[in-house]
């Protein structure tokens, strides 16, 4: 049974937290413990969520739930699972979850190792597409032309000039057993793969895009439709891979605007046509890769 | 009880075997190698039931250890010199936790320049990171602290994590008999791992949290009060120990021939044994000399120290060690007990074996022979240096 709005455990189990007004971390993590339920141990490693959940003695996991050092989320949920299936009990899911600067940068090796072992665990990246925490700074998975506190936007240089670091096709090569993207706009995507992702045994990741209205310079109330118009516009795309195949979960006819998507965000506001021109045909590249090699489905 | 001729690396994965640790994490680097490749060998054949977790570094070797503690379940992990530093920020994390891990380091030099080989600059370079810090002396102390070890960090009062430092090389590498306690003797010492300190699916915990500035220092308290209880501990493990095993140990310091001695050497790990056959030849010749042993860096033995020494005329503190730009690092603490005490003992450091390199015979008879005359307050063996 796939879950809905109206089957989803009322429970709260991520509460009484300092997240900012429209933090898309916090809804996604208080939606995946939801799917999970109380017999989650999470684990997280500094950033956005422990930062705003752990500070004694105000702590606020229902559930058991500890941080991890920064480069240490994969690392520690393998010796939680390992312990805890140790000491006999069977009725838990280790879940991480970690930021995109924890996950694809600092987190990224400890990520690869858990994998590669085949450990059996749930691994949730999310992603607002920079160190947030710290202030708005550049990670590996900060969009191309995206302004932040270390890659500003002046006559010289127009923001980030690297492109997206490809998270998702990265763990995929680990042949994981099920991997899977996401987006805090399109929740019921989400916790139906946070559902899937916990029926399944070894190494799961989900990569789900949770913006953060400070540091995109968006409204608080713009959470939800910033997180559909990314992959509405085609800058994200939802897709699982699982038995070794890609598969791709929606394939707009039409794209929105990338245009519209980027003017909406004080991040994006220094970009120039040309810049936008150039956004426009990557994501294009990307999608014409997806439809050739991705078994596509709807 | 069965005697074997060991190695100190595979001494020390022989007491880890009777330790029964559920997880073992850990990263291969010389010269504690042999120690994860003995723990994987008993995983293979049955005779260790834990869960052998190929990490893909030190970083993750301690952090899953953490995780595995917070879990509920005796760890283990073992590393050395630059492994021992890539997992820095992990010791703090595990002691600021309060999870008793513990870890075997061969002490080895730290790069740069790049060397394998002995000397203890990467235990004592982390030595405020909470956790408590033997050095052995042989393989014999080597297997019994592996079990003492357990006994110590997990003890209530304690749950503090537990560094136990083998000389690289000369201990890891060197054969030697060792007698094997039987499993049933090691069950009877050790009991078995029990927490509140782990997760718990009744009542369920939140931890390794944030404390801000009014708590944060509590905690820190809190933390040097549990090593500090160590002490009594410590003594109450060898006791128990020595009942079931017929060794006894001497606590934080292990003291030879100092109690009338005039000038006492100052050491740790295995240059102990070279320095006191060189006092039993100094005596033979008239001399009052003794040596002190530290086994303990952390707890630190300040009281101890100060009542050994208290009647002597001068103390060396021979370490393979340097903070550059002070003096060593044992030399730092020991002169501090010795202030502490109010006790007017000169005493000179000699900083030596850096990189492997060895220390002689003559080296220590030059040690106690200037130790005795007076010489300047930091020497390097072998190296002139202007006072």
């Amino acid at each position: 049974m796939s879950i809905t709005a109206k089957n989803l455990d009322q429970n709260e189990y991520f509460f009484g937290h300092k997240a900012c007004a429209g933090c898309g971390g916090s809804l996604a993590v208080r939606a995946a413990l939801k799917v999970l339920g109380e017999h989650a141990v999470a684990v997280l490693p500094a950033g956005c969520m422990s930062a705003v959940g752990f500070n004694f003695p105000q702590l606020c996991f229902a559930n058991n739930a500890i941080i991890s050092m920064f480069a240490g989320t994969a690392s520690m949920l393998t010796g939680v699972e390992a312990g805890l299936r140790r000491r006999g009990i069977t009725d838990f899911q280790a879940v991480g979850f970690a930021g995109d600067g924890g996950t694809a940068d600092i987190g990224i090796q400890a990520l690869s190792g858990a994998i590669d072992r085949g450990d059996n665990i749930l691994y949730i990246c999310y992603d607002n597409e920079a160190y947030m925490n710290t202030g708005i700074q550049k990670s590996g998975l900060t969009p191309f032309g995206a302004k932040t506190t270390t890659t500003p936007a002046g006559s010289n240089i127009h923001g980030n000039l690297r492109p997206k670091k490809n998270l998702f096709e990265i763990v995929a090569a680990h042949d994981i057993p099920y991997a899977a993207t996401a987006t805090v706009g399109y929740l019921p995507d989400f916790l139906n793969k946070v559902e899937k992702a916990k029926s399944i045994k070894g190494p799961k990741f989900i990569h789900v895009i949770a913006p953060c209205p400070t540091g995109w310079g968006i409204p608080v109330s713009d959470t939800i439709e910033a997180a559909k118009e990314i992959a509405d516009c085609g800058l994200w795309y939802l897709a699982e891979y699982e038995n070794g195949r890609f598969t791709l979960n929606r394939d707009p006819k039409e794209f929105t605007s990338v245009e519209d998507y980027l003017r909406r965000q004080a991040r994006f506001k220094h970009l120039t046509d040309d810049d936008i021109r150039v956004i426009i045909e990557s994501r294009d590249q990307k999608w014409a890769h997806i439809r050739s090699n991705w078994n596509t489905k709807e | 009880m069965s005697k074997q001729y060991l190695s100190g690396d595979e001494a020390f994965a022989a007491g880890i075997r009777l330790a029964r640790p559920e997880v073992v994490s850990a990263y291969p680097i010389t010269p504690q190698t042999i120690v994860v490749e003995r723990l994987s060998d008993m995983v293979e054949d049955g005779s260790l039931d834990a869960e052998f977790i190929h990490v893909e570094s030190e970083h993750s070797a301690l952090s899953c250890a953490i995780g595995a503690s917070a879990a509920g379940v005796r760890t283990f992990t073992a590393t050395s010199s630059q492994g021992l530093l890539y997992m820095a920020e992990g010791l703090v994390y595990a002691s600021g936790g309060r999870f008793p891990i513990v870890m075997m380091n061969a002490n080895r030099s730290t790069a740069l320049p790049w060397n394998i080989y002995g000397d203890q600059r990467d235990s004592l370079a982390l030595l405020d990171t909470g956790w408590i810090q033997a050095y052995a002396e042989n393989a014999q102390e080597a297997l019994d602290l592996a079990l003492l070890s357990y006994y110590i960090a997990e003890h209530k009062t304690v749950s503090t994590p537990f560094m136990v430092n083998l000389d690289g090389f000369i201990l890891t590498h060197t054969y030697e008999e060792v007698d094997v306690p039987e499993q049933s003797q090691a069950d009877a010492f050790l009991p078995k791992y029990e927490t509140e300190n782990c997760f718990d699916f009744d009542k369920p915990k939140n931890m390794a949290f944030s404390a801000g500035p009014d708590t944060n220092y509590i905690f820190k308290f809190k933390e040097h009060a549990a090593m500090r209880r160590a002490i009594p501990v410590i003594q109450e493990a060898e006791a128990k120990f020595a009942e079931v095993f017929g060794r006894q140990y001497t606590g934080l310091i292990d003291t030879y021939k100092t109690e009338d001695a005039d000038y006492i050497l100052i050491t740790l790990g295995t240059i102990a044994g070279l320095s006191r056959e060189i006092a039993d030849k100094l005596r033979a010749e008239g001399k009052k000399v003794g040596v002190l042993r530290i086994r303990y860096l952390r707890p630190f033995p300040t009281d101890e120290i100060a009542q050994a020494v208290r009647n002597a005329k001068a103390v060396a503190v021979l370490e393979k060690d340097i903070s550059f730009g002070a003096a060593g690092t044992v030399f730092t603490n020991v002169t501090s007990a010795l202030q502490t005490a109010g006790l007017n003992v000169p005493a000179y450091n000699f900083i030596g074996g850096l990189g492997g390199r060895n220390i002689s015979h003559a080296d220590i008879e030059e040690i106690f022979a200037k130790t005795e005359q007076g010489t300047q307050r930091v020497n390097f063996i072998g190296i002139e240096v202007e006072a």
